[in-house]
C-alpha cells in the first residue's frame, strides 16, 4: 500500500490547553463564535496556525466535527492549518496596491527579511505573504503586520517598522 | 397539496407545489443533464450541469434546486442552455484526470457519460489538474483527488448519511477539495470503511480497492484450492450490473458464473449465516438467563464494527462475540473444510464476494488467521465479481443456473434475509423463539423488522418475558441507538444494527446504479427466495448446520465455537484527529 | 467651494467617537427617540420617501426591504449589519467604524425596531479586527445608557448587538454566505430558496443591511426624509459615501450629493491624477464592479445616468488607474482576486476564474491560442448566468465591460 505523510503536528501542552479553555470560556463555548475563537487561539499558538491536535481539542470541546473546524480553518485566509511565524506580515497585492507599486515594497521586504513572499525567516520571527485587500487603498501601497496596519511606505520607513516587531 | 401548471419547452405540466424543475421535467420524459444530483440525498447544486432557462430570470437556474411556480416558463433545449451545459461540463473535464481508459470507472462514469451525451470530442480549455496523492493507505477504498469533480456525494453519504464525517470539503477557489481533516489518510481517522462514498461517487475519485488480479492468480496456481463464499445481497443485486431489471434474482447464474471463473468449489455465505444465527440465538439467550450485558447487539456489519470500536469503544461489552457469516466461513474453510477434503489449509484460498468494502478490511484483522494461515484470503465486492464476469466473456443474463456445492451450499430463507435490514432479527427471533417458547412464531414473517425505516422496533413475548428490540441501519441511525444505550435510557434488549442503509442490499460495495429505489426491489426479492424459494426458513432447521454441530462443533457456544466463531473486540487506535467528542 | 456635503458623515470629527456621552451632546440618539415614537409602519414611510438605495452592491431599495421583513411572520428576528467590505478599493465603512461607532449602533437599533428584530449582529471583517474592540466598547456604553437591552428608553422595545469577526473571506459579503459565517461554518453561501428574509441566522427571518445604510437610517430618522431629499438631483437625490483611490492624488472616503460627474469627484475632490498622467480606465464598485473608458468621465455618478452606460455604483468604490497600467493587466489583478476569493464550491467560478487567468496571462504574454477570445467570451458569460452565487455572476463584470469598451485589446476591432 502506498504512504502518505501523517501530519504530527503535536503542540498542546497543559499552559496552552488552559489559555484555549479561556478564549472558549470567554466565547461561553458558543459554537456560533468559532471563527472568532479560532482567531483568538492562533494568535496566541507559537508560529500562528491551528495544529491538528488543538483544531480537535476545539472541536471537542465545543462538540462540533473536527471536519467542520478543518473547513473552517482553510476556507478563511487568515486562518493557516501549517506554521507559519510570530508576525505575519501581509503584504497588499490588490489593484489599488499593485497601481501604487506594491512590487517595490516587495522588492524591500524581501532584502530587509530575506526570504520571498510565501516564507518565513529562520527565526520563526516573521512570515511574508500575500494578502487581499484590507481596506488601506487610502495609504496604497499599504502592509499589515498582525493587527497593525502601514501605509505610504518608503524602504527606510519599512526598516524601521520591522525592527519594531524583531 | 396544491398542484401549479408550469410549461417546459412548451409542453404543459402540472405538479404538485414544491416540485423542483428537473423532477417536473422528468415526469414528462425530459432528462435534464445532472452530476451532483443523487436521488437519495439533499440537493447541493454546485455542479450547474442542470441549468436551464427560465422565462423572466436574469441567470439561469439550477433545475435540481429551482422549486416550480404556477405558470413557470422553462426552457431546457436552447442553444443558450445547451451550450451552458456543454460549458460547464468542459471545465469539469478540464480540472479531471482523463485517465480515462485506465480507470476503474471506465463504462460507468457519469462525467464521461455526459461528455458523450454532449458531443464533446475537444477543448479549448486548459487541463489543469490537482496534484494531490492517491490515498490508498488501507484494504478497502482507494481516493484519488486528480479526479474527483467536487460534486459533494461523498461527503453528503459520510456527513449526513452515515454521520461518520470523516470526509468534508475544505479550502477554496482552485484549492477546493474534498479531504479529510488535515488530509490524514483513510487509515489515521476513524473512517469505517463503509464505502458509501464510493457507492455514489460518480466517477473514479473514490472506488474499491480492486482485487480481481488477485483472485485472477491464485485461480490459475494449480497448488492451490480455491473456494469462493458469495454473500446473501449478491444474488439480487449482481443483476443490475449485466442489465438486469433491478433487484432480479439471479442466484443459479451467478453461481455458474463463479464455476466457469474456476473456482474450484462455490459455496454459501448462507451457510455461515445460519450458523450466526445459532450461535447468536443461543448468545442471547445465555445472556438473558445469566444477566449479560444488554442489550446484545449485532455484530455482523464490519462497517458497523468498525464504527463502534472507534466512536464507542466504551460499549463494546454489548456486542455480540459471534464472528460475521463471512469470517465464520473463513475459519471453518481453514479447519472442518481442510480436515475433512484432506487438503493442507495452507493450499486452501477463501476468496469471498461481499456486497461491502469494509468486508475487506475486516478479513484483514490480525486476529482472523488460525496459525499463521488467514481465514479469509481476498474479497470481492459485488462490482469487482461483476468485473471478472465480464472480462471472461460470459454473457451473464444467458447462463445455465447452476447449484451451490455442498457441504457449505445450503442455506434457509433465515439466512438470506441477512441481507436485508432486520433480516438478521428476523432470523434470529425465528429461531430464539421457538427455542425459549418451544414453539414456532405465530408469524415466520416479522413484518416489524421489515422495510426501509431507519429505527424499526417490535415487542416479543418470549414465553411471558417481553424483550423489545430494534433494527437499525445505517450508521447515523445506529448512533441514534448506541446514544440512548449511553444516557441509559435504552429499552431495548436485542438491537440489529447494518452500517449500511437498506441493510447490505444497499452496501458499499453494490454496483454504482444502487438508489433507494433498487434497494426497496432488492429487499422484496430477499423475501421472496425466503418464502418462496428455500425448503427452509429458519436456521436450526439446515441440515448441515445441524450435521456440522453433530461431527464437529459438538454444542452452540462450545469449546470449538469459543475457538472458531466467536471473537473479540478493540478501541481503534486514537491518533490526535480521532479525540473523542463530549 | 467644496464639492462634498455632510450628512451621513456629519459627525467625523465632530465627537470623540469612544464616548457615548459626547455623542450625546451632539445630539446623538435622537434618531432612535424619534423612531421609538413612532410606529414601525411611519418609519418605513420615512425610509421609502427618501428613495434610499441601500449600500450594499445591489442598490435594494431600502423601505421595501424594511418593509418586507417587517411583513414576515415571527417573534424573533436578526438584523445583520454587514461591515464585511471586501471589495477591493472599497473603506468607507471603515471609516464609520472608525468615526462614527455610535451611528451605526443607532442605526440598527433603528432597524430592529422597525422589522421587529430582538437581535442584531454586526459582522466586522478579519481585516478590521482592530476596531472590534472600539465597536464593543461603544456597545457597552449603549446598555449601560439603555439604548440597548431590555425596555429601551422605557419602551417594549427590547435589542441586543452582538459583534461577529470575519476571518478573511470576500464572499462572506454575500448574505448567506455572512449567515454561515455567523453560525461558526466556513462562508459558502447557501441555496436558495429559502431566501435569508424568511430563513437566515439560525432559521430566523433576517435582514441583512449595509453599514452605510444602517447610518443612513439614523439620519433619516434624526433629520427626516426631507433633509437627505435636499441633496442631489431630482432624480437620483441624497448623499453617497464614496472611497477614491488609486491613481489619484487625495484619495480617501468622501460623502458627495449624487449628481456630481465622475470628472468633478476625480480631478475636483481627489484632486486629479500623480504628475496629469492619462486616464486608461476607472472602475466602480469594487472588483466586481463595471469599468469605463476616460470618455465617460462626464457622466453624472447617480443610478440611472451610470445604468445608461452600463456601470454601477456597487460598493461606492471608485478606482482610478493611469496610463502606467494597460487595461489587460489591470484586468490580470482583478482576475488574480476572484481566483484567491472564489469559494469554490460552484463549476463555473472555481473552474472558469482559473480558466480565464490562463488565457489572461496568455495575452499577456502575446502567447494566446486563436480560440482564446472567445474562450474567454464564453466562460465570462458562463460564469455570470450558470453559477451559485453572486460572486460568480459579478466576478468577470470588468472583463464583460473591458470586451465593450476596448475591444482593441482583444484584436476585436
Amino acid at each position: 500500500m502506498g504512504s502518505i505523510a501523517t501530519p504530527e503536528f503535536e503542540v498542546l501542552n497543559s499552559e496552552l490547553t488552559s489559555k484555549i479553555d479561556k478564549i472558549l470560556s470567554e466565547n461561553e463555548y458558543d459554537a456560533s463564535k468559532l471563527v472568532g475563537i479560532l482567531l483568538d487561539i492562533q494568535d496566541i499558538v507559537p508560529k500562528k496556525y491551528i495544529p491538528m491536535d488543538v483544531a480537535a481539542y476545539v472541536a471537542s470541546e465545543l462538540n462540533i466535527p473536527l471536519t467542520g473546524v478543518y473547513d473552517v480553518i482553510t476556507f478563511y485566509s487568515s486562518l493557516s492549518d501549517k506554521p507559519r511565524a510570530e508576525n505575519i506580515i501581509n503584504l497588499c497585492k490588490s489593484i489599488v496596491c499593485r497601481t501604487n507599486n506594491y512590487m517595490d515594497l516587495q522588492k524591500s521586504l524581501e532584502k530587509i527579511l530575506g526570504i520571498k513572499v510565501g516564507e518565513s525567516t529562520a527565526d520563526g520571527k516573521f512570515a511574508l505573504q500575500y494578502s487581499a485587500c484590507f481596506g488601506a487603498c487610502d495609504v496604497a501601497p499599504a502592509i499589515k503586520i498582525n493587527q497593525d496596519v502601514y501605509g505610504n511606505l518608503t524602504e527606510e520607513k519599512l526598516e524601521e517598522i520591522i525592527k519594531r516587531y524583531r | 397539496m396544491k398542484e401549479v401548471k408550469i410549461s417546459i419547452n412548451n409542453q404543459e405540466v402540472v405538479v404538485p407545489q414544491g416540485t423542483t424543475i428537473l423532477e417536473a421535467a422528468r415526469k414528462i420524459g425530459i432528462n435534464i443533464p445532472t452530476l451532483c444530483y443523487h436521488p437519495d440525498q439533499a440537493i447541493k447544486a454546485n455542479c450547474r450541469v442542470c441549468v436551464v432557462e427560465v422565462k423572466g430570470s436574469r441567470k439561469l437556474a439550477a433545475s435540481c434546486s429551482t422549486p416550480v411556480w404556477d405558470g413557470m416558463e422553462v426552457v431546457t433545449t436552447s442553444k443558450k442552455v445547451l451550450d451552458a451545459q456543454k460549458g460547464v461540463i468542459e471545465l469539469l473535464i478540464a480540472s479531471h484526470n482523463q485517465d480515462c481508459l485506465n480507470c476503474q470507472r471506465n463504462g460507468t462514469c457519469e462525467l464521461q457519460n455526459l461528455a458523450e451525451r454532449f458531443n464533446i470530442t475537444k477543448t479549448d480549455m486548459d487541463l489543469d489538474i490537482l496534484d494531490i496523492p492517491i490515498d490508498d493507505t488501507n484494504p478497502a477504498i482507494v481516493r484519488d483527488p486528480s479526479k474527483c469533480v467536487k460534486c459533494n456525494r461523498c461527503v453528503e453519504a459520510c456527513r449526513n448519511t452515515q454521520g461518520v464525517d470523516i470526509l468534508t470539503y475544505s479550502h477554496r477557489s482552485d484549492e477546493y477539495i474534498i479531504s479529510t481533516p488535515y488530509n490524514l489518510p483513510l487509515n489515521s481517522t476513524l473512517c469505517t470503511y463503509c464505502g458509501q462514498c464510493s457507492a455514489v461517487c460518480p466517477v473514479g475519485a473514490i472506488v474499491e480497492r480492486d482485487d480481481t488480479d488477485k483472485v485472477f492468480d491464485v485461480i490459475a496456481d494449480e497448488k492451490k484450492h480455491v473456494i469462493v463464499q458469495v454473500a446473501p445481497a449478491i444474488r439480487v443485486s449482481i443483476g443490475d450490473a449485466f442489465g438486469l431489471s433491478e433487484g432480479e434474482i439471479v442466484t443459479g447464474q451467478m453461481v455458474n458464473a463463479l464455476k466457469q471463473l474456476g473456482f474450484d468449489k462455490v459455496f454459501d455465505t448462507n451457510f455461515t449465516a445460519d450458523l450466526t444465527i445459532i450461535e447468536e440465538g443461543n448468545e442471547l439467550i445465555h445472556r438473558l438467563k445469566n444477566g449479560g450485558t444488554l442489550p446484545m447487539i449485532t455484530s455482523c456489519s464490519p462497517g458497523w464494527i468498525n464504527y463502534i470500536e472507534g466512536k464507542y469503544d466504551h460499549l463494546l461489552d454489548h456486542l455480540s462475540t459471534c464472528k460475521s457469516p463471512q469470517q465464520m466461513f473463513g475459519a471453518l474453510s481453514k479447519s472442518y473444510y481442510a480436515e475433512k477434503t484432506g487438503i493442507d489449509p495452507k493450499n486452501i484460498v477463501t476468496v469471498s464476494v461481499m456486497p461491502c468494502t469494509a468486508k475487506k478490511y475486516e478479513a484483514q484483522r490480525p486476529e482472523f488467521n488460525t496459525e499463521g494461515v488467514r481465514d479469509v484470503d481476498i474479497v470481492l465486492t459485488t462490482r469487482e465479481l461483476a468485473k471478472m464476469i465480464k472480462m471472461s466473456g460470459l454473457d451473464f443474463k444467458a447462463l445455465p443456473e447452476t447449484e451451490f456445492d455442498s457441504p457449505f451450499g445450503i442455506g434457509t430463507g433465515a439466512a438470506v434475509i441477512f441481507g436485508a435490514t432486520g433480516g438478521v432479527m428476523e432470523a434470529a427471533l425465528r429461531t430464539v423463539y421457538e427455542v425459549v417458547v418451544g414453539k414456532e412464531m405465530p408469524s415466520l414473517d416479522f413484518e416489524p423488522a421489515r422495510g426501509l425505516k431507519g429505527i424499526k422496533e417490535a415487542e416479543v413475548d418470549l414465553n411471558g418475558t417481553k424483550i423489545k428490540v430494534a433494527v437499525a441501519h445505517s450508521l447515523s441511525n445506529a448512533k441514534k441507538v448506541m446514544d440512548m444505550i449511553d444516557k441509559g435510557e435504552c429499552p431495548y434488549t436485542f438491537i440489529e444494527v447494518m452500517a449500511c442503509p437498506g441493510g447490505c442490499i444497499g452496501g458499499g460495495g453494490q454496483p454504482i446504479t444502487t438508489t433507494l429505489a433498487a434497494k426497496a426491489k432488492r429487499i422484496e426479492s430477499t423475501y421472496k427466495i425466503d418464502k418462496e424459494k428455500l425448503p427452509y426458513r429458519k436456521s436450526h432447521e439446515n441440515p448441515a448446520i445441524n450435521h456440522l454441530y453433530d461431527e464437529y462443533l459438538k454444542e452452540p457456544l462450545g469449546h470449538k465455537s469459543h475457538e472458531l466463531l466467536h471473537t473479540h473486540y478493540h478501541p481503534r487506535n486514537k491518533k490526535v484527529a480521532d479525540i473523542k467528542l463530549k | 467651494m467644496s464639492k462634498t456635503v455632510s450628512l451621513i458623515t456629519e459627525n467625523y470629527n465632530k465627537y470623540n467617537p469612544d464616548s457615548i456621552d459626547e455623542y450625546i451632546n451632539i445630539g446623538g440618539f435622537t434618531g432612535l427617540k424619534n423612531a421609538l415614537n413612532m410606529s414601525s409602519d411611519e418609519v418605513i414611510n420615512i425610509a421609502k420617501a427618501s428613495k434610499v438605495m441601500g449600500r450594499g452592491g445591489a442598490a435594494y431599495p431600502l423601505g421595501r426591504k424594511w418593509e418586507q421583513a417587517r411583513s414576515v411572520p415571527g417573534d424573533n428576528k436578526v438584523v445583520i449589519c454587514n461591515a464585511d467590505e471586501g471589495e477591493p478599493c472599497t473603506f468607507k465603512d471603515r471609516s464609520m467604524l472608525e468615526n462614527d461607532p455610535f451611528r451605526l449602533i443607532e442605526g440598527m437599533a433603528i432597524a430592529g425596531y422597525t422589522v421587529g428584530a430582538q437581535n442584531g449582529y454586526l459582522y466586522i471583517r478579519e481585516e478590521y479586527r482592530h476596531l472590534q474592540p472600539k465597536m464593543k466598547n461603544a456597545i457597552k456604553q449603549a446598555k449601560e445608557k439603555g439604548y440597548l437591552g431590555n425596555n429601551i428608553l422605557g419602551t417594549d422595545f427590547n435589542y441586543d448587538i452582538h459583534v461577529y469577526s470575519g476571518a478573511g473571506a470576500y464572499v462572506c459579503g454575500e448574505g448567506s454566505a455572512l449567515i454561515e459565517s455567523i453560525e461558526g461554518k466556513s462562508g459558502r453561501p447557501r441555496i436558495k430558496p429559502p431566501f435569508i428574509k424568511q430563513c437566515g441566522l439560525n432559521q430566523l427571518p433576517t435582514c441583512v443591511n449595509n453599514v452605510e445604510t444602517l447610518a443612513i437610517g439614523t439620519a433619516l430618522l434624526t433629520h427626516g426624509a426631507e433633509k437627505y431629499l435636499s441633496y442631489g438631483t431630482a432624480e437620483c437625490p441624497g448623499t453617497k459615501v464614496i472611497s477614491i483611490a488609486g491613481n489619484v492624488n487625495k484619495p480617501g472616503v468622501y460623502e458627495i450629493p449624487f449628481g456630481l460627474t465622475l470628472r468633478e469627484i476625480i480631478y475636483d475632490i481627489a484632486g486629479g491624477v500623480p504628475g496629469n498622467k492619462k486616464i486608461t480606465l476607472f472602475q466602480l464598485g469594487g472588483a466586481s464592479g463595471k469599468i469605463g473608458p476616460p470618455s465617460l468621465l462626464d457622466t453624472p455618478y447617480a443610478y440611472d445616468d451610470l445604468h445608461k452606460v452600463g456601470l454601477v455604483i456597487g460598493s461606492g468604490a471608485i478606482l482610478v488607474i493611469d496610463e502606467n497600467m494597460s487595461v489587460l493587466e489591470f484586468l490580470k489583478s482583478i482576475q488574480e482576486f476572484f481566483c484567491h476569493e472564489s469559494c469554490g464550491k460552484c463549476t463555473p467560478c472555481r473552474e472558469g476564474n482559473k480558466q480565464i487567468a490562463h488565457i489572461l496571462d496568455r495575452l499577456l504574454a502575446g502567447t494566446q491560442k486563436d480560440t482564446d477570445i472567445s474562450t474567454l467570451i464564453r466562460l465570462a458569460k458562463l460564469m455570470s448566468q450558470a453559477s451559485f452565487c453572486g460572486l460568480g455572476e459579478t466576478a468577470q463584470s470588468a472583463l464583460l465591460n473591458a470586451i465593450r469598451y476596448f475591444p482593441e485589446e482583444f484584436g476585436l476591432q
